[in-house]
């Protein structure tokens, strides 16, 4: 496996749970948030928010600057980005199957109306 | 909001039962998808789609409703047995609009392998660093 495919392997997975994106989200809104604040407004517990941001922070989608006994956490918008654009890659993929599917049964059901009319 | 969550569309100039028999069976599957396919059409059935540059990825059917549903689930990795862990869903949904088809397709469910990555992780680094020692 190429390392580009093994890259959107690891962005795709650490979006794949719904408590990431929902932090992910949140952080979106607010910039800058500490895990505290942030398990404030989920339901969960703040070492639940604590352990995501680790995963999100393993996978370069956020980072962690520390001010005093806290650690404030923000977005990478640049792998964010690259998150993104994985799955419009994803789309795409399905995009241009869809669009093959349409011109096969298109000409075998012109074929079909050949056939019925001869 | 974050997107886990793919969903397409198209319109197709063809009757629904043509554009069934196109998403479903191996001689169309290969002009659209993998190079070649092996696939058993049942729920539960296996699905093996091959590539020669990629390797095979492989699958399982999961529901199978002529002439309006179909989905399967596939690996993320080629060369994996497919379970819950490694693979995503896919839905294809097809519906008569006059004499044409549209047909929609959804993939969801991409990984969260976070729980034993870790393990995983180590070890790749305990082999590179392996490798390193050796060279």
């Amino acid at each position: 496996m190429t390392a580009a495919t093994a890259e959107v392997d690891e962005l795709l997975s650490a979006v794949a749970d719904p408590t990431r994106r929902r932090v992910l989200d949140l952080l979106l809104d607010r910039e800058v948030a500490t895990a505290t604040a942030l398990a404030g407004e989920l339901p969960v517990t703040r070492q639940a928010v604590a352990k995501q941001l680790a995963v999100l922070n393993r996978a370069g989608l956020v980072e962690g600057t520390r001010r005093g006994r806290e650690v404030r956490y923000a977005i990478r918008p640049q792998r964010l980005g690259a998150a993104t654009r994985s799955l419009a890659q994803v789309a795409a993929e399905w995009d241009s199957r869809l669009s093959a599917i349409k011109r096969i049964a298109e000409s075998v059901a012109l074929d079909k109306q050949e056939e019925e009319t001869t | 909001m974050v997107a886990h969550r793919i969903e397409r569309e198209i319109l197709i100039e063809a009757p629904l039962e043509v554009v069934w028999a196109v998403v479903t069976e191996p001689e169309h599957i290969s002009g659209w998808f993998s190079q070649s396919v092996d696939i058993d059409l049942t729920p539960g059935g296996a699905l093996a789609l091959h590539w020669d540059r990629h390797g095979t990825r492989h699958g399982r059917v999961e529901r199978v409703e002529p002439p309006h549903f179909f989905s399967f689930r596939w690996v993320v990795r080629p060369d994996e047995d497919v379970t819950e862990d490694n693979s995503t869903l896919v839905e294809f949904t097809l519906k008569a609009e006059g004499k044409s088809t549209r047909l929609k397709v959804v993939e969801t469910g991409f990984p969260d392998r976070e729980s034993f990555e870790d393990h995983s992780r180590g070890w790749d680094r305990e082999l590179a660093e392996l490798e390193e020692y050796v060279k």
